[in-house]
Parts: C-alpha cells; sequence; structure tokens
C-alpha cells in the first residue's frame, strides 16, 4: 500500500502477447517475487535498446494471482525513444528486468464521486482503478477519449464491464471531449469530486486550466504524467553548454538528460518525468520554441522559459531554421 | 451454531525465504508469536486521544500512523513519514484541513494528498502518503491498514455498550509487552481469573464450572454459569451498590464474546441465587460488560483497550470510577503475567505451545484468525525477527 518511489529489481518472463488495438500490444509477464499491485501503480522496466539500456515506466493494467501476472499495454510510438518498438517485439517466453509495482499515482478512498479521464493509451492507468471504484460501490464516471476507435485499447471490455458509467469520445466519429463542457459538470455536482487523468499532455493542459478557471481544489486533481508527449512532434534539437565549450544533439528519440549522460556529461535527476524539479537547468536563449512537456514549472514560469526540466523538455525549430538551438546553463 | 471441542489447529509455516506458499505440513498446534490480519478494522486510539491541537503518533498492526482531526472534526490517520525525506509527520503542526511536516513544511490534506511544497509554484503530482480508512464508532477510532477496497465500515466489530445510553463506565489503554494473541488467549479462558486475580474476582469454583464453546462466522462464544456460590469482593461490592442490604448466595456467569480480529466483549455478572438469571431473568442482579479490544502494534506489543460497562446506578460517577479503578488492578495483574509470559516464550525459543481443555475458546480464536491470514496469503506464525517480510 505504501506510496513506494524506489523497489527491487526482478526478472520477469513474457508470457502472453496480444494485439488490443491499432499499434497498442497487451504484454502479460509473470514475476519471480509478485507482491500486491494496488490501482495506480506501474512497472519500471529496465530495457535494453539500440542506444543502451534505458530506464521505461509502463502502468499496471491488470494484477492477478496476488500479483504473480501483470498486464502492461504498450503503445508503438513513431517517435519512440527505443522503449515501445522494444517492447513491441517481446515475445512469449523472453525474460527481462523489472521492479515491483510502483506507486505514484494512488487512488483516494473516500471521496464522494470521481472522474476517471482516459485518453489515448492513458487508459491503461486508470483500468485497475475502474474496477476498484466499481467493486467499493463508488460514484464514478470513466471517460474515454481518443482519436479513432481502432487505437482505443479495452474499449468494449470497459464497456462491458461499467456500462453506463462509461462515457467514450471520438474525435474522428463526430463526438470529440469538450473540456469545457466536462470540468462545468463537476464544478455544478453538489458534491466533491476527484478527477484522475491519464493522456496527452495536451488534454491534461485543458483539463489543468478549465479547473483552475472553476477554482476547483487543485488537489482534488490527481493525474500521472509519463513526460512523453508535448505541445509538439519530437525533432532533432541541439543544445550549446558554454560552460563546458559543447555542443550536444538530442535525436528525437532521446531526451537532453540522456543526450547530456550519453556524451560523459554529469547531471543530476531523479523522477525523470518532469515532475520533481531536480534536472532543472537554466535557458541562456532559445532559437526556436521549447516544448517544456513538465508539470513541474508553473504555467507563467514556463511563459518566462528561464528554465527547463532536461528529462522531458525538447525544442523545435521555427520555420526560418531547420533546426533549433538551446543555450543552456547547468547547476 | 456448532458446539463441538476443539481439534489441533492446523498451523503452518513459511515455505522458505521467498514466502508462504499454501498449506504444509503441521509443525504446532499453536503458533507462538501470532502474525496479525491486515485486512480488518482495529482501534488506533479513544475518540479523545485523537485532536486537531497535535497529532498523536501510534502504531497499528506494524504501521506507523499519524492521527489527527482536521478542521471539519473528521479522524485523519496517514502514513507517519513524510513522501519527501520520511521525516515523522506525526511531529508536524496541524493547521486547520492540514498536517505540516515538521522537516520542510510539505502539507497534506486528510486524503494523503500534498497540497504545499517549499520553493516551488506547482504541487508535484506523485506527492502523496497513505491515508487510511477511518471510522469513529464506540468512543474509539478504527483504521483499516490493510487494502482499502476491502475496508467496510459495516464489519466493526459491535461495542455499542461504550456509547449506549443504557450502559454506564469508561475504561483505559494498556500497552502490553507480549503478542496480541496472548492477550486474546488470556481473555477467552477466565480460569486464570482463580489463580491471577484471587483478591478480587478469583474463585475456586472458576475452574470447577462446566463452560460450553460455540463458534460462528468469525465470533467464538465461551459461557460459564457458577451456581449457588459466594460472591466474590469485587461482585459483593457491585451488588451491594445496587441491592445495599444483599447477603447471601449468589448464580455468578461470564459469558466470553470474541468478534474477530481482536475485540472480546464478556457479559459478566451475579444475581441473587435462584432467582431465576440463568433461564434469563436478571432483575435480581448486576450486570457489567468488560469491553476488550487489542489493537497488534509490533509481533511483540500491542495497545490492549478496555473499559468496563455497567446497566445499573447509571448516574454515579462515583461508581464508574471506582470499577476503573478496581479493574485497572485486576489488569495490571494480567498485564505482569503477559508480560513475563512473553519473556519466558523468547528465552525458551525450543519449547512449544501445549493445550489444556480450557484452551478450546482461544483455539477457535487462533482458527478464525489463521483462516483470516491465510486469505491474505499469510502464514499464522510471525517471521522471525530478521527474516524479513
Amino acid at each position: 500500500m505504501a506510496v513506494q518511489t524506489r523497489s527491487h529489481w526482478q526478472q520477469a518472463r513474457v508470457v502472453e502477447t496480444e494485439d488490443v488495438a491499432d499499434g497498442v500490444r497487451r504484454i502479460v509477464l509473470e514475476v519471480a517475487h509478485p507482491e500486491h499491485a494496488a490501482p495506480g501503480t506501474h512497472l519500471d522496466v529496465d530495457l535494453p535498446t539500440p542506444s543502451g539500456r534505458q530506464l521505461r515506466s509502463y502502468s499496471i493494467v491488470r494484477s492477478e494471482q496476488d500479483g504473480r501476472r501483470l498486464t502492461l499495454s504498450v503503445q508503438l510510438s513513431p517517435a519512440s525513444r527505443g522503449g515501445s518498438k522494444a517492447m513491441h517485439a517481446l515475445t512469449v517466453g523472453d525474460e527481462l528486468t523489472v521492479s515491483g509495482p510502483v506507486q505514484s499515482f494512488p487512488l483516494s478512498v473516500g471521496a464522494s464521486r470521481y472522474v476517471l479521464v482516459a485518453g489515448g493509451i492513458g487508459v491503461t492507468a486508470l483500468v485497475a482503478m475502474a474496477t476498484a471504484l466499481c467493486r467499493r460501490g463508488a460514484d464514478y464516471e470513466l471517460v474515454l477519449v481518443g482519436r479513432s476507435r481502432r487505437f482505443m485499447a479495452y474499449l468494449d471490455e470497459l464497456r462491458a464491464e461499467h456500462g453506463d458509467r462509461v462515457r467514450v469520445h471520438v474525435d474522428d466519429e463526430g463526438t470529440p471531449l469538450s473540456v469545457p463542457e466536462l470540468v462545468g459538470e463537476v464544478a455544478a455536482a453538489p458534491t466533491t469530486t476527484e478527477l484522475y487523468m491519464c493522456g496527452p499532455i495536451r488534454l491534461m493542459d485543458a483539463i489543468r486550466s478549465s479547473w483552475a478557471e472553476h477554482a476547483l481544489p487543485e488537489t482534488n486533481l490527481r493525474f500521472e504524467t509519463f513526460g512523453s508527449s508535448g505541445r509538439f512532434e519530437a525533432e532533432e534539437f541541439r543544445v550549446r553548454l558554454p560552460q563546458f565549450d559543447r555542443d550536444v544533439v538530442v535525436a528525437p528519440d532521446t531526451s537532453i538528460l540522456d543526450a547530456l549522460t550519453a556524451a560523459g556529461i554529469d547531471t543530476l535527476s531523479d523522477c525523470r518525468k518532469g515532475e520533481c524539479g531536480l534536472c532543472l537547468a537554466k535557458v541562456v536563449d532559445v532559437d526556436g520554441t521549447i516544448d517544456h512537456r513538465d508539470v513541474f514549472l508553473s504555467r507563467s514560469q514556463k511563459q518566462r522559459c528561464a528554465n527547463l526540466c532536461l528529462c522531458v523538455s525538447r525544442a523545435v525549430a521555427t520555420d526560418t531554421s531547420d533546426r533549433a538551438t538551446v543555450t543552456l546553463h547547468l547547476t | 451454531m456448532t458446539l463441538t471441542s476443539p481439534q489441533p489447529a492446523a498451523a503452518t509455516v513459511p515455505a522458505g525465504p521467498s514466502g508462504f506458499s499454501g498449506p504444509t505440513a503441521p509443525v504446532t498446534a499453536a503458533a507462538k508469536i501470532f502474525n496479525h490480519p491486515r485486512n480488518a478494522w482495529y482501534v488506533a486510539a479513544w475518540d479523545h486521544e485523537v485532536t486537531g491541537k497535535q497529532p498523536l503518533a501510534r502504531t497499528v498492526a506494524g504501521v506507523p500512523l499519524a492521527l489527527w482531526r482536521n478542521a471539519e472534526g473528521r479522524a485523519v490517520a496517514l502514513a507517519d513519514a513524510c513522501w519527501h525525506r520520511l521525516a515523522p509527520l506525526s511531529q508536524g503542526k496541524i493547521l486547520g484541513n492540514e498536517l505540516q511536516c515538521p522537516y520542510h513544511g510539505l502539507r497534506y490534506n486528510a486524503t494523503g494528498r500534498c497540497t504545499a511544497m517549499p520553493a516551488q509554484e506547482t504541487i508535484n503530482p506523485s506527492a502523496v502518503v497513505p491515508s487510511y480508512p477511518v471510522v469513529e464508532r464506540y468512543r474509539y477510532v478504527w483504521v483499516w491498514v490493510g487494502d482499502p477496497d476491502l475496508a467496510d465500515p459495516t464489519t466493526v466489530p459491535d461495542m455499542h455498550q461504550m456509547d449506549d445510553p443504557s450502559w454506564a463506565g469508561d475504561g483505559e489503554t494498556i500497552h502490553a509487552d507480549c503478542n496480541y494473541q496472548l492477550v486474546l488467549d488470556n481473555l477467552m479462558d477466565l480460569t486464570h481469573e482463580e489463580f491471577v486475580h484471587s483478591s478480587s474476582i478469583g474463585q475456586d469454583e472458576l475452574s470447577e464450572a462446566e463452560f460450553d464453546v460455540t463458534h460462528e462466522g468469525d465470533t467464538v462464544t465461551v459461557t460459564r454459569w457458577m451456581r449457588d456460590i459466594d460472591a466474590p469482593p469485587f461482585w459483593l461490592k457491585n451488588m451491594r451498590d445496587k441491592f445495599p442490604d444483599f447477603e447471601g448466595k449468589v448464580d455468578r456467569w461470564q459469558i466470553i464474546t470474541f468478534q474477530a480480529p481482536g475485540t472480546i466483549c464478556i457479559d459478566v455478572g451475579v444475581a441473587k441465587a435462584g432467582t431465576g438469571a440463568p433461564e434469563g431473568d436478571r432483575s435480581q442482579g448486576v450486570n457489567g460488560f468488560v469491553m476488550n479490544t487489542i489493537t497488534p502494534e509490533t509481533d511483540r506489543t500491542c495497545h490492549y483497550f478496555w473499559a468496563f460497562m455497567r446497566n445499573y446506578c447509571l448516574d454515579s460517577q462515583t461508581i464508574t470510577t471506582q470499577l476503573r479503578q478496581a479493574v485497572h488492578g485486576v489488569f495490571g495483574e494480567d498485564e505482569d503475567m503477559l508480560r513475563a509470559q512473553q519473556r519466558a516464550i523468547d528465552a525458551n525459543p525450543g519449547h512449544e505451545f501445549y493445550s489444556l481443555n480450557i484452551d478450546a475458546g482461544g483455539m477457535w480464536v487462533r482458527r478464525i484468525l489463521e483462516r483470516m491470514l491465510a486469505a491474505e496469503g499469510r502464514p499464522s506464525a510471525a517471521p522471525a525477527p530478521g527474516a524479513g517480510v
């Protein structure tokens, strides 16, 4: 139950794989040291990728047999940093190194009402929560948002399990989610609602803005981010470090943090998903646009753009140049 | 309802360092250091101990808690370790609806969500400490430290005499230096009164009288009637509180009811001999309920919450105080014995427990606890110190 931020490493064996939507693969692991995986937990996976070993986090969709069988679901990302490609390449019998269940998105007990908002593959973080709320007899609503039905994993399963409590919004069917409407309903409700969300940063930013506009309590808005989406598609950019007299190129499938580490530059980091602020660097100059992608800096801090998070922030070129350049000063 | 004599319980041992892997060979009828279920309501504190002024540090079923009351008057149980660097929140400050960490000032609301962080404009979305389900009932704050999805408030053990207007009384807490199961054993068999409490409630008839043991679901009942006997000093005093001129023999009863995992309410009393108390007419007697609820703290310590409630002379604070003091004296004798027993258990690791016929009630209690532990995938014997969990 404890909120863990670190856990032991163990071996896991792939026992099932199956495509559950376009580009989404369900991977069932059997772990060597099972422990209870509460709703909201994820596994850290130590993955061998072409650019070396990389740490990736995937939500635990289902935990069965007291945590021995854990289901993950991974979307193949076109701008994959190598993680999703490696996960999709797994076949039954493969072994990999994983953590125990890590909890950084716990489901609270006793809220009057719960709204769970899943954007795309973000559904993986909310499946177990919805099941827990159903079992508790809680008042909840599950909002599933996607670009197209064929990309939406677990849609039929969730509708079967939760019936009328599921609300589906699909862009290409002309039923996109209206964030102001959704948050307006929360604000108008007579009871206190906790909203849990996981999805693209644009969806989460929209909900956060609307939440603030309605002056809803910030602490009733719960979210998890893996720092993997931004306002812009990932592209290659250059980082200049005058203090070391170095230039480092950041490829679309890596982060500034990983690129600096690979270049032998010593950096501090902890969460690697834009939450803790430990990897914060000073922005000296920008040729292009910063895509912050973190949740550590406030909106006004992002506008001032004096800092960025090395673990998730990127840069994109403006029309006049082919590649953005960010000049940073590291602490 | 079944009426039986106890069979040796099939206790099991851990399969190995990796943990419990289902029933294996029975090794002993009774684990000496008993594990405690986690999926259960335990009393963490008396309601008056949990305040909005200062948090209370208390460990329940191995889980250190910071207990406090927010501005709405709601009792809250948070893990007693800040998300950041694990400083004890119980040493922090209550600020309205929030508890502030004493070290770097991070604040938490009743759900355990962090609401303030120093030197930054946002709050890390991962910053949460566990908040455990709490129910306030029967003058106690009950906490569930297991899987919160299973915490059903309707399963809080019935201790309604604690705040029912037809009962009056009060109690205390003993911090007992023994495994909680030893206290349950103690209360399920009152034969020991004859030897441990000879000056107050003990008498020879206790070990001479027959007793019945029944069990159903998660409850066990031990019933003992002693007819036409002299009232021991404690009960003679109580009879004379209600019947000032009372002389003569009494019929005495002890009806012990266990509710899993740690509550034992004992219906006790005496009535003028032959006036029909065994058949249900207690009007010529005095009736009390010894309310006990035991909360494991560690494998070798527990919180023993007790109260003595009565249904006569309800307005007399003098009697409330006298009864509390009398039971305080009696339970002090138990506390000494339980501590000595735990020391002897630890000093004699090669020796096992053996059972007597009088242990039937306590052995059914163990059976129920073993079943609860098995449902959690855990063995009945607590892991040896240093073996890890």
